[in-house]
């Protein structure tokens, strides 16, 4: 088991290496210079001189491959360099704005996890009749609705029915308190979000409990459990769950890891100062530094939540574990 | 041109009641930016109105258009002068003296030695420090304190541009001591003397400040703080306005916007409304063919009915006046008569239709297939545009948008990798002579995109600088419009933009302007509740 | 091969109109989502002939106007009708959906089915460029495509396409995998039989449920991310008709105003989204040879 881990905690340095080359690369293919946007973007004119000026303190008058040494020399040491739109150091950035899609992407996963799998299990259990139709269509709304526009959608209707109700519309508080100062506002902020993200993730996830449950439920070996007298509830808890669990358990890990990503736009709906948020300012910006410490987060957060579904895996089928 | 006239009436006599009230003092004010975090802090350096809205409360200008009269294009007061000077020396010296017993936040003085190194600053940069508009200053000679109150600007040549763009809302005076320490510390912090302290910033998230008790103007601020919220999306900043999580946002909304919040609030929003010096310019790239033929340029300009689309998009964009190269309002603009001949401002649809599908066919350039370049903001930009392609269809020629993140659009007009632009056209302070530089040959002005060459038109603007009469400015800035849009037909000047400010009407006090860079220290705001 | 003999009863032969039929007895709800697809797909191939205007025109006059027996869904922001965008953008929907779905969904196939099966390097190798181009986000990836190569519906395609291989191939692959360690193929591969046919006649077609839901949820998927990158500006431009699109400028700004604007464009993209989703698991039910009847 020892070789195993070992093999597959190596394995994701070429991956973290090929990302961190593929983002180097793509940034800098993109036409555009952040120094323009920083002075020009606002249509006024400014001086040529201050053009310069930032383009050295920012390095680009630098050669290319100087710049892509200087970043893979800091990955190692976990130093990400300053942002060029600030000047601020990278680091800074990024934790100020990680809390918030922290607790939005916890939340979320647990809204969805806790309801997706008992919720997929019975719809399977009980194919065909009405439980499973209505949870069969709770999770295709799921799986069919845009997330920014169901986003969109229930802000405006919790104003409207607020406002109709009460005299005042309410809306969720649109700068973030830490949920240690004040859990209620802070609370209050991220439910929104993490409903509208962890409906998506609950049906996805639901769907795929159901179809593999569907699946072991046929298995032969689960009839011969049947011929051989064993209760229904002892089937499923320890043969058929813990099989069906295997590709639910790849999927909730590969969802999680782009709900990181599925952040992007629920961060611009609900107006959340979050690494999403933060991502596509960097990209449009063209903030080379900023952009590429980002994709190296979200690209380690992948990864390392693959390595954990795979040793989950390997401990879940023991089939696998010696392939 | 004539509804300029409406509208300032209109702005004053919805001014007038909130004049005559008793301003309260007390309360904190909560207001939306328009935009992500800008990158630094410091005015000299940055152009974005992001950085400026959530600076400008903390700082102290020279002079500063009037907060009363911010659509003036010539009423300046002093901020920390004592009085507007009179030009000696035949124009070519301005002499202001300091207001006494000034304060830093820090608690230090601030003097005419202050004053004098912050526009250095601005002006002559020391190396390693970029000052955005070193460029709007090419008639200063030299600037210099004489002694604790005095400070004296020495011009190379006379012009009428140089009050305007000494009123620049950018040009914080920063403190000497801290300057002489760090070049740099602006950057990354706050400490000015204006009406408020700096109280806390998160990054991206919001900026905070606090009442300056030791302000110069007695009584000033009214605020006991505010709070600054970075909002880039409207329809969140709608939202909040509708639950009163902000009061307002300073920059503007689009019409829809404000019909939104006059529907669901009622008398809970007030709105006020102003032309804005800002514009979209289309531009066709002169190296390229067939735009190096006059003909086609004339053409394309021709197919274009301005006044129906100002009327139909007004309702939907952030755009509603047909000018030419000048703000509509200022007193060098051109009337709708003298707009009237030049090709894109008919108002005989059919016949300037016609005439541009002749003019296509003997330059035998019938049928053409073209790409716009455009930005990818969709007030105005992508509305303007999605109307062009339009008015273009109606002369045969198909235009598709290419339409880019910020940094490619710049990027691709600068190497000239475009056929048809949609090019931007902001200014601060109504600059009439200086902001019409802006047509002027890329050679001569680096962010006009055109790429021509034109000898007649640079003639004609050098000798409208140096002109002192009014007047005869005047009569040079027909003959310099006229070279651009109609014997040269560079470029086509789309509708000026406007400025809607929805707030709850609680906000009082604070007047809007034709800059949405100007006017913003909020010292002379209160709060009615 | 000779004397024993196991059950050689051939199965009942059905036409394909008899097993249509079947199906459609059997499976209600995936009969309603295979008509709105049809539907979709009929309207995006007549589009030219059944919208009442041009989807591009701009009328000034007929700004926000309400749904009238004019415009029967109203109007948009420039007086365009919102009928004809939708009929049109369902043409665009079907393209970017169906050809982003078919071309990722089948490369991720190939590459999951063939990484399980021959394991080791090829394995180890493909797994990896996987995972990077999993990891990495597509707001990048779109960006870049649009920056560098220009908008337009064909680099949509290719930067929705992009991200759909690996995670098809991953999928695929942990379904393999466990087929790949099932008696029969050991037995196919005691028997002779070369790769490619034990690939295709043996692990294929077990690969194929799972593979099934993968590519029609990849259609609806597809459309879902032509929405978002065009939210984000990124996708196909003003002023080609897209729901996605549609969705961008028109749905907030006029929700309370105009809510048509909003919502009929996203009611569209659920339906089409839906219906992919409802054929695609009926079919898998369908087809799955453990649920198929004796």
């Amino acid at each position: 088991m020892y070789q195993y881990i070992i093999k597959r905690v190596l394995l994701t340095i070429p991956t973290l290496f090929g990302a961190a080359a593929l983002v180097f690369l793509l940034m800098r293919l993109i036409p555009g210079d952040i120094c323009l946007v920083r002075l020009g973007g606002g249509g006024a004119s400014f001086d040529p001189k201050a053009l310069i000026a930032c383009h050295a303190e920012i390095g680009v008058d630098r050669p290319v491959i100087v710049q892509f040494l200087e970043f893979i020399w800091g990955l190692c040491r976990f130093d990400f360099g300053t942002s060029m739109w600030s000047g601020k150091p990278v680091a800074t950035e990024i934790l100020a704005r990680l809390p918030i899609s922290l607790e939005i992407a916890l939340l979320a996963t647990t809204v969805a996890v806790s309801i997706a799998i008992p919720l997929g299990a019975i719809s399977a259990l009980k194919q065909n009749t009405w439980i499973d139709v209505f949870v069969r269509i709770f999770a295709i709304g799921g799986i069919a609705t845009p997330s920014f526009w169901l986003g969109i959608v229930s802000v405006l209707l919790v104003l409207d029915v607020t406002g109709w109700a009460t005299g005042t519309p309410w809306m969720p508080p649109i700068d973030y308190v830490p949920i240690w100062k004040d859990p209620i506002r802070n609370l209050s902020m991220a439910i929104l979000p993490a409903i509208t993200v962890g409906y998506r993730y609950a049906a996805v996830s639901m769907r795929m409990t159901r179809s593999a449950m569907l699946e072991v439920m046929r298995e032969d070996y689960i009839r011969t459990a049947r011929a051989k007298g064993l209760i229904n509830k002892i089937i499923i808890n320890r043969h058929a769950l813990k099989n069906a669990l295997l590709p639910v358990v790849t999927l909730i890990g590969i969802e999680f890891a782009f709900l990181i990503g599925g952040l992007v736009v629920t961060e611009q709906v609900f107006n959340l100062n979050g690494v999403g948020r933060l991502f596509v300012q960097a990209v449009q910006n063209q903030d080379y530094t900023l952009t590429q410490a980002l994709v190296m987060l979200t690209v380690a957060i992948f990864v390392f939540t693959n390595l954990v579904v795979d040793l989950l895996y390997g401990w879940l089928d023991p089939r696998i574990r010696f392939a | 041109m004539r509804s300029w006239f409406l509208k300032a009436a209109l702005a004053m006599v919805l001014a007038l009641p909130a004049a005559a009230q008793t301003p309260k003092q007390g309360g904190t004010l909560n207001y939306m930016i328009a935009a992500d975090g800008g990158p630094s802090l410091d005015g000299h350096k940055e152009t974005t109105y992001a950085v400026l809205h959530a600076t400008a409360p903390f700082y102290s200008n020279l002079i500063r258009v009037n907060p009363e009269n911010p659509s003036s294009t010539t009423d300046f007061i002093c901020d920390l002068c004592t009085e507007m000077p009179k030009p000696t020396n035949g124009g070519l010296t301005y002499t202001f003296k300091i207001r006494k017993g000034v304060k830093f936040h820090d608690g230090s003085p601030l003097t005419a030695h202050d004053v004098a190194v912050s526009w250095n600053r601005i002006v002559f940069p020391p190396a390693g420090v970029s000052s955005a508009r070193e460029a709007s200053y090419p008639m200063v000679e030299s600037i210099e304190a004489p002694d604790d109150t005095t400070v004296v600007f020495k011009l190379k040549f006379p012009t009428l541009s140089f009050m305007p763009a000494l009123a620049d809302p950018w040009s914080y005076i920063f403190s000497a001591k801290v300057l002489e320490k760090d070049q740099h510390f602006y950057e990354r912090n706050i400490m000015g003397s204006g009406p408020f302290k700096f109280s806390g910033y998160e990054i991206g998230q919001a900026m905070h400040g606090v009442r300056n008790p030791d302000y110069y103007y007695p009584g000033q601020p009214h605020l006991d703080g505010f709070n600054a919220i970075f909002a880039p999306k409207q329809q969140t900043r709608v939202d909040a306005m509708r639950a009163d999580r902000a009061a307002l946002e300073f920059r503007g909304m689009s019409p829809t916007a404000r019909d939104q919040l006059v529907k669901e609030l009622g008398d809970q929003v007030t709105v006020q409304e102003s032309d804005w010096n800002c514009g979209n310019v289309f531009t066709p790239n002169h190296k390229r063919k067939p735009f190096d033929d006059v003909r086609v340029r004339r053409a394309l300009f021709m197919a274009v009915d301005q006044w129906k689309g100002a009327e139909a998009l007004r309702k939907i964009a952030i755009v509603r006046t047909v000018g030419g190269i000048v703000y509509p309002g200022s007193p060098f603009a051109a009337t709708k008569d003298e707009l009237a001949s030049f090709p894109g401002y008919a108002t005989d649809m059919e016949k300037s239709r016609a005439e541009a599908r002749r003019l296509l066919k003997e330059a035998g350039a019938e049928g053409l297939t073209l790409e716009m370049l455009n930005r990818n903001v969709d007030q105005p930009y992508i509305i303007v545009g999605t109307w062009l392609v339009d008015e273009f269809r109606k002369i045969g020629v198909t235009v598709t948008q290419n339409i880019v993140p910020t940094g490619p659009w710049l990027d691709k007009m600068r190497t000239g990798d475009f056929a048809l632009a949609m090019e931007a056209n902001c200014q601060m302070v109504v600059n009439p002579i200086a902001d019409s530089g802006r047509y002027l040959p890329h050679e001569i002005y680096k962010e006009n995109f055109a790429y021509h060459d034109d000898p007649v038109q640079v003639d004609i603007y050098n000798k409208m600088v140096r002109e002192t009469d009014p007047a005869k400015a005047r009569v040079l800035m027909r003959a310099y419009e006229k070279q651009v849009l109609d014997i040269g037909a560079h470029q086509l000047p789309t509708l000026w933009f406007y400025r809607v400010v929805p707030m709850r009407s609680y906000v009082k006090g604070w007047k809007i302007g034709n800059s949405h860079y100007l006017n913003q220290n909020l010292a002379n705001i209160w709060l009615d509740r | 091969m000779s004397a024993t003999v196991i059950d050689d009863a051939p199965l009942p032969q059905r036409s394909f109109w008899q097993s249509t039929l079947r199906f459609c007895r059997r499976q209600p709800l995936g009969t309603f989502g295979l008509i709105l697809v049809i539907v979709m797909a009929v309207t995006g191939f007549t589009a030219e002939w059944i919208s009442p205007y041009n989807p591009t025109a701009n009328d000034f006059a007929a700004m926000t106007e309400a749904p009238s027996w004019d415009h029967l869904l109203g109007t948009d922001q420039f007086g365009r009708d919102l009928m004809s965008r939708i009929i049109y953008g369902a043409r665009t929907a079907l393209i970017v959906g169906l050809t982003s779905a078919v071309v990722g969904g089948f490369s991720g196939l190939v590459i999951g089915v063939a990484s399980a099966y021959f394991g080791g390097l090829t394995d180890l190798i493909i797994q990896r460029v996987s995972d990077i181009v999993m990891a990495f986000p597509l707001i990048i990836m779109a960006l870049a495509v649009v920056s560098i190569f220009g908008p337009g519906v064909h680099n949509v395609i290719l930067a929705i396409t992009i991200p759909l291989i690996p995670r098809c191939s991953r999928v695929v692959r942990s379904s393999a995998l466990t087929i790949r360690s099932m008696p029969y193929v050991d037995a196919a591969r005691a028997c002779g039989f070369g790769h490619t046919r034990i690939i295709l006649r043996h692990m294929v077609p077990n690969v194929v449920a799972p593979f099934l839901i993968m590519v029609t949820s990849f259609v609806g998927q597809a459309i879902l991310a032509e929405a978002s990158l065009s939210y984000l500006g990124l996708g196909v431009q003003e002023p080609v008709p897209a729901w996605g699109l549609m969705l961008q400028g028109g749905a907030e700004e006029y929700a309370s105003t105009a809510p048509w604007i909003a919502i009929f464009p996203g009611v569209a993209i659920m339906l089409a989204v839906l219906g992919i989703n409802l054929f695609g698991d009926a079919l898998r039910d369908a087809l799955d040879p453990k649920l198929r009847e004796r």
